[in-house]
């Protein structure tokens, strides 16, 4: 196979003092999939963007990038220019801002022929041209899409779109980075489909570029995994996960929580360095459990990891000064690791109950009937796709009002009956932790400001306080000494353990945490899990709902878990039962789209990617693989009537059994159809 | 389109009404017609004076109230009143709503265009010659009064004309009186009036419109879809231009309708300095005189214009940005 | 441009400078803007008058500054009555909302469309003799629209921010939550745009001034100064170039200083710096 791109030692600083990438290598050959993986910060975005000559003037490069032989470093713009849609294309991020607002996707999609091509095609037919590609992709609606503005599209849809603008000049290099992230699982595993199809259909190489090591481990041949601004372990995928060597890469996957079971997860001290900030040695030296004083002054060279004298780039390479220190041993070994906590008795107390909610976002109905129930001492977890309503369900459970229909009950107390003053002072028994805690805490506010302001709120003795935010910090493993700081300058994962002690301060009995780990790297997620885990099963802590579109991170912290769909729950129980013997078509499909660690690649595109509402009937129809694959007359139960909701149960009409077996069909069950 | 469009009108609509009617009572009780008469002299008797008033519809022994309702009904159906002297103000304004309006035009044209162009060149030279030598000229300039930038314009012109000898650049008027001549030559009398009444007009918002360009410009250099355009294989310039320039300007359509603000009350400035007839000029004899109902014309007009430019950078946005289409 | 430092240092100090001739000048010069020197018409600037006299004989210095004072004493009051009023009218209609904020935004947008020069040249006549206050609040009360649409832009999106959210979820009182997560936030953003308005205020004072319906002889604000002193802008330059030169210093400092303060406080803004 012959090396369509190769990046040699390069190096990438904003600025002086500020090195984003220090000496990366990279071989890219025809034809295969190279997942480049990474916590934030680590320089993957950096290192692909040079790879087509798109950092900003203010970047200074050093190093080789050659495209099919061309050296790209010091090429002049109008030579770059040429080469870039044609020969090297690039999916970016985030999909809605990548797009030009103002155009349509058709337009955009069939500018890259007009660029490229001679003669150049006209308007018409490289809008022509683009419907073709997009149908290539299995785009649904491929005209409609491709008339269709960026922000008129659902996010998977806009990333497939991406993807034919990449597909569209028949590159020999596709970068995508992070293609999946913002993106539901489902979409995620279509996205990842439908880059195997542009692969598929133009012979391009793939560099991957993902925080997700699932999404890598599924996709990538090859893999190299980046710490502050270098490659620091590569190798053949299965090898790399089966047996990773550079502790950095053994405490990064055995952090990584997985779908099947709640286990131990490995928590790496420290944090990363911050990007620029001035490296001696190895630079995860100050991280590392088996570190030794040369660590910290000698820098390690990617070299083969077991001593074979294996050629450069095929085999699996470490950059550690030790690999012989960690090839008899595992994560578990080297890291402190959280267990999960036994399970505990639910109580009989209900803490909250949400019956029949119906429920609107910004004068759309959002939620239409919401059924769940959290108890004394356990976690139930909300999950769903974006857009199925688990947000509004909670904003309006933490809203304390009067629901536009249905009931919530919280600590007992119907909430449409609360007083203003009552209402008051159950915001001191109900807290709220939220998603980014980069802005939930006030930046010009001081930590012990911050963490005292519940207590103020309830009126709570002032002299106390300060004993109180001491208490707290330690609670959430933060240093005393952090009271004094101010939000800017602390790094994520402290930013969500004061946010927790927040909600913790004034002992709230039910807790709602809304994404808690979503916005974290891996490394810093376990951490935040394993405070989660002990601070929900310690005597006397609160009820916790949990909303995350996140699986793998809900198996390690709930006890039960409720699925939405379409703003309407749709499966509850245990969740054990639930994500190991999904009933519901939809959880099915949802387990099933969640790229993980040592699984075969996600399955190609389960269905369709837009639901039309369905007036009446299920609103899962449309993409339930169990109603394709019934007759005729058994489809008219799902198309006419509205499964019963889901009270720790299943709404639908022919949901699997253990076995695949339906439980209660409708028409007195006649075996249930084939599925999947 | 249409949903949108009706309820930002009715409500332009109710904006004017309700202005109208501010304007005419804090004009009627600010103003005070009667001394205009009593000033002559002889100083004529009250009962002549009273006659006066009534006969110009500014009786001020009925309630400003009821003179608003009475000015309303007449001007619902096309007619201002009277001005103070008794003449039409429907044919005042006919006479100088044009002089007006070419002055607003052209400084709201080049302004905005050229505005716009010098904000993009600076923010694609940015941290270089041009882009300093913009930023300290549109610092200059916008710290600068307009009264005392047509001041200085003025002078300047007159010291222009000394030198060479011979007027070039003129600055009374809109056109010389009495010109006779070809059309061309008609041209260039009229255009050597209006240099400097133009750029009164037209500096200010050229400057700033440069600023918020910039800064839009600059924001739009580090956006997303800017960088995707070069990862197709567009060159710099090419993709500022097709992917760029439309992007930039959709938050300029806000700067519009205020800048438009400051440079109508730059506008009579201009009007007033340079002797040109307009509704500026025409706004401060009447407030002089006390002549309300001229007064209530001008106000009217800068409403109406002030609405029309608010309801003109809306249509823009809709042109520039299918966002906020539905 | 200058880089904020320098830029600012230069402004504060030229202000400084006013200042002390608009508060001192008086003082130290041994004419009364009042007096006349029947002997010294229309003298260049010497000895005997710093700045020259007019064509009347009163000292241009001491009228400068008398001037100067007017101005100074009309921008300061200004820019602190409409900025305070533009944060409370601003922060209510964002922050609360609902019929709240159409009330408020139908009147910013009246005040809008109303036009506020003319009015100003309406009302100014009346008001002065109800003293120098009535006269500089009728230029607070026509200068306040545009900043409270700009605090109510920031204050709606302040709103949204999820520390807001997550103050009121933990019970914290609205007027609390406004003045410990809403005004600070704003806060540089006011400071920068009183400094602003300062300059605004002063010019439109002396436009209104220098068409001869605001401060009225023997009076005397930078603006009637230009007015009186156009005609001879050629022939007596010193009468004109001294108003008009403080008038320009002092705008050009306020809006250096501004600027500076964009800069530094206010960083998202500062790609579009925009003086008065």
């Amino acid at each position: 196979m012959s090396t369509v791109l190769e990046l040699r030692d390069l190096h990438v600083g904003f600025g002086p003092e500020h090195a984003a990438v220090r000496g990366v290598d990279l071989v890219l050959r025809r034809g295969e999939v190279l997942g480049l993986v990474g916590e934030s910060g680590a320089g993957k975005t950096v290192t692909a963007l040079a790879a087509l000559g798109l950092l900003p003037s203010r970047a200074t490069v050093r190093g080789s990038v050659r495209l099919l032989g061309t050296e790209l470093v010091g090429l002049p713009v109008r030579d770059l220019a040429r080469l870039r849609g044609r020969r090297i294309a690039m999916v970016f991020q985030d999909p809605l801002a990548a797009f030009t607002p103002v155009h349509r996707v058709g337009d955009q999609i069939g500018e890259v022929l007009r660029i490229h091509e001679r003669p150049r095609p006209g308007r018409r037919s490289a809008r022509q041209r683009a419907v073709e590609l997009l149908t290539e992709l299995r785009v649904p609606e491929p005209q409609r899409v491709a008339r269709a503005y960026p922000h008129e599209l659902s996010g998977g849809l806009r990333q497939r779109a991406m993807i034919a603008m990449a597909v569209a000049g028949r590159p020999d290099v596709i970068v995508a980075d992070e293609p999946t992230s913002a993106l539901d699982v489902t979409a995620q595993a279509e996205i990842l489909a439908a880059l195997e199809d542009a692969r598929a259909a133009t012979g391009a190489a793939l560099l991957l570029v993902s925080h997700d090591l699932g999404v890598v481990a599924g996709a990538a041949d090859r893999v190299a995994v980046m710490y502050a601004g270098r490659v620091v372990e590569t190798g053949p995928a299965h090898r790399l996960f089966g047996n990773p060597r550079m502790p950095y890469t053994m405490g990064l996957l055995a952090a990584a929580p997985r779908l099947d079971a709640a286990h131990a997860l490995s928590q790496m001290p420290g944090a990363p360095p911050a990007p620029g900030e001035p490296v001696e040695g190895c630079a995860f030296a100050p991280r590392c459990p088996v570190a030794r004083p040369e660590c910290e002054s000698d820098d390690p060279v990617l070299t083969p990891a077991d001593g074979a004298p294996a050629r450069a780039d095929d085999g699996h390479l470490v950059a550690c000064l030790h690999p012989g220190v960690t090839a008899a041993r595992t994560a578990a070994d080297l890291y402190p690791t959280s267990a999960p906590p036994a399970p505990r008795p639910p109580g009989d107390v209900t803490a909250l109950r949400v019956t029949a909610l119906r429920a609107s976002y910004r004068g759309r109905r959002a939620v239409h009937h919401a059924d769940l129930q959290v108890r004394r001492s356990e976690t139930v977890a909300l999950v769903g796709e974006s857009g199925a309503g688990k947000s509004t369900t909670l904003e309006r459970i933490i809203a304390l009002g009067a629901p536009e229909s249905g009931r919530i009950e919280v600590l007992g107390r119907d909430t449409a009956r609360l007083g203003r003053s009552e209402v008051r002072r159950m915001r001191g028994r109900v807290q709220i932790v939220l998603q980014d805690p980069s802005a939930t805490l006030d930046p010009r506010m001081t930590i012990a400001r911050i963490i005292a302001e519940p207590l103020e709120a309830q009126r709570a003795p002032r002299d106390r306080t300060a004993a109180r935010v001491r208490e707290l910090l330690a609670e959430v493993e933060l240093d005393p000494g952090t009271a004094g700081r101010r939000p800017p300058q602390l790094s994520g994962g402290q930013r969500q353990r004061v946010a927790l002690a927040r909600a913790l301060a004034v002992r709230p009995e039910l807790l709602l945490l809304d994404e808690p780990v979503s916005a974290l790297d891996v490394s810093v997620q376990a951490g935040i899990i394993a405070l989660l885990r002990r601070l929900t099963s310690a005597p006397g802590s609160p009820a916790c709902l949990l909303v995350s579109h996140d699986l793998a991170v809900v198996r390690q912290l709930a006890d039960r878990v409720v699925v939405m769909h379409g703003g309407r729950t749709v499966e509850s129980g245990p969740v054990d039962a639930v994500f190991d013997r999904p009933r519901h078509p939809y959880t099915r499909l949802l387990l099933s789209a969640v790229p993980t660690l040592g699984r075969p690649r996600p399955a190609g595109p389960p269905a369709a990617f837009e639901e039309a509402a369905a007036a009446t009937g299920c609103g899962f129809r449309a993409r339930c693989p169990v109603y394709r694959g019934l007759p005729a007359e058994q489809r008219l139960s799902c198309e006419r009537d509205l499964p019963a909701p889901a009270v720790d149960g299943v709404a639908c009409h022919f949901p699997h059994a253990d076995g695949g077996m339906p439980l209660r069909g409708r028409p007195a069950s006649k075996g249930h159809p084939p599925v999947q | 389109m249409a949903g949108r469009a009706l309820p930002r009108i009715t409500r332009s609509i109710a904006l004017l009404l309700v202005s109208v009617l501010v304007s005419y009572v804090v004009a009627s009780a600010a103003l005070c017609p009667r001394a205009h008469f009593e000033d002559r002299t002889p100083r004529p008797p009250a009962a002549a004076v009273d006659h006066e008033l009534a006969a110009v519809g500014l009786d001020d022994s009925t309630p400003v109230l009821a003179r608003f309702g009475h000015w309303a009904w007449r001007a619902l159906h096309g007619d201002l009143g009277r001005t103070i002297d008794g003449g039409s103000v429907n044919a005042q304004l006919g006479e100088r709503i044009g002089v007006s309006v070419r002055l607003l035009l052209v400084g709201t044209l080049a302004g905005a265009g050229l505005g716009v162009l010098a904000g993009v060149w600076a923010a694609v030279r940015r941290g270089r010659l041009p882009d300093h030598a913009m930023t300290v000229l549109s610092f200059l300039v916008l710290s600068v009064p307009t009264f005392v930038l047509a001041l200085l314009l003025k002078d300047g012109a007159l010291s222009f004309n000394h030198c060479l000898g011979h007027t070039v650049i003129r600055y009374t008027g809109e056109s010389t009186p009495d010109h006779k001549g070809t059309w061309t030559s008609q041209l260039a009398d009229r255009s050597s009036h209006l240099v400097l009444p133009a750029a009164t007009v037209a500096l200010g918002s050229i400057a700033s419109y440069s600023r918020y360009q910039r800064a839009a410009t600059l924001d739009l250099l580090a956006a997303d879809h800017l960088r995707t355009a070069l990862a197709k294989g567009l060159t710099p310039g090419r993709a500022l231009l097709r992917h760029g320039l439309r992007v930039s300007l959709i938050p300029m359509t806000t700067f519009f309708s205020f800048g438009f603000l400051t440079l109508f009350t730059g506008s009579v400035f201009a009007e007033q300095i340079f002797g040109w007839p307009g509704m500026g000029s025409w706004f401060l004899e009447a407030a002089q005189e006390g002549d309300v109902n001229s007064v209530v014309a001008v106000c009217l007009f800068s409403a109406v214009t002030v609405l029309l430019a608010g309801l003109l950078a809306d249509a823009l946005l809709l042109v520039l940005d299918p966002r906020v289409r539905r | 441009m200058l880089p904020p430092l320098p830029g600012a240092l230069v402004g504060l100090a030229l202000i400084t400078l006013l200042g002390l001739y608009a508060v001192l000048g008086p003082y130290v010069s041994p004419w009364s803007p009042t007096d006349i020197d029947y002997r010294a018409l229309s003298v260049p600037p010497g000895a005997g008058h710093w700045f020259g006299t007019n064509r009347i004989g009163q000292d241009v210095f001491a009228q400068t500054a008398r001037g100067l004072r007017k101005s100074l004493l009309i921008g300061l009051f200004v820019a602190l009555a409409s900025t305070a009023f533009a944060a409370l009218v601003g922060t209510c209609a964002g922050y609360f909302g609902g019929w709240t904020d159409r009330v408020l935004t139908f009147v910013v947008d009246l005040f809008l469309v109303v036009p506020g020069f003319l009015v100003l040249v309406m009302v100014a006549p009346a008001l002065r003799a109800a003293g120098w206050v009535a006269y500089a609040g009728a230029f607070a009360a026509l200068g306040w629209m545009l900043t409270a649409r700009a605090v109510r832009a920031t204050a709606l999106s302040l709103r949204e921010r999820p520390y807001v959210t997550a103050a009121r979820h933990m019970g914290v009182r609205p007027l609390r939550i406004v003045r410990r997560h809403i005004l600070p936030h704003m806060a540089s953003f006011l400071i920068t745009h009183a400094t602003i308005a300062t300059a605004g205020a002063v010019i439109s004072e002396a436009g209104l001034s220098y068409f001869g319906f605001g401060v009225q002889p023997p009076d005397v604000s930078l603006g009637t100064l230009i007015a009186d002193s156009t005609e001879v802008a050629l022939t007596y330059p010193w009468m004109f170039f001294f108003p008009t030169g403080m008038l320009l210093c002092f705008v050009l400092a306020v809006n250096l200083v501004g600027q500076a303060l964009r800069r530094v406080l206010d960083p998202s803004a500062a790609g579009a710096e925009v003086p008065a």
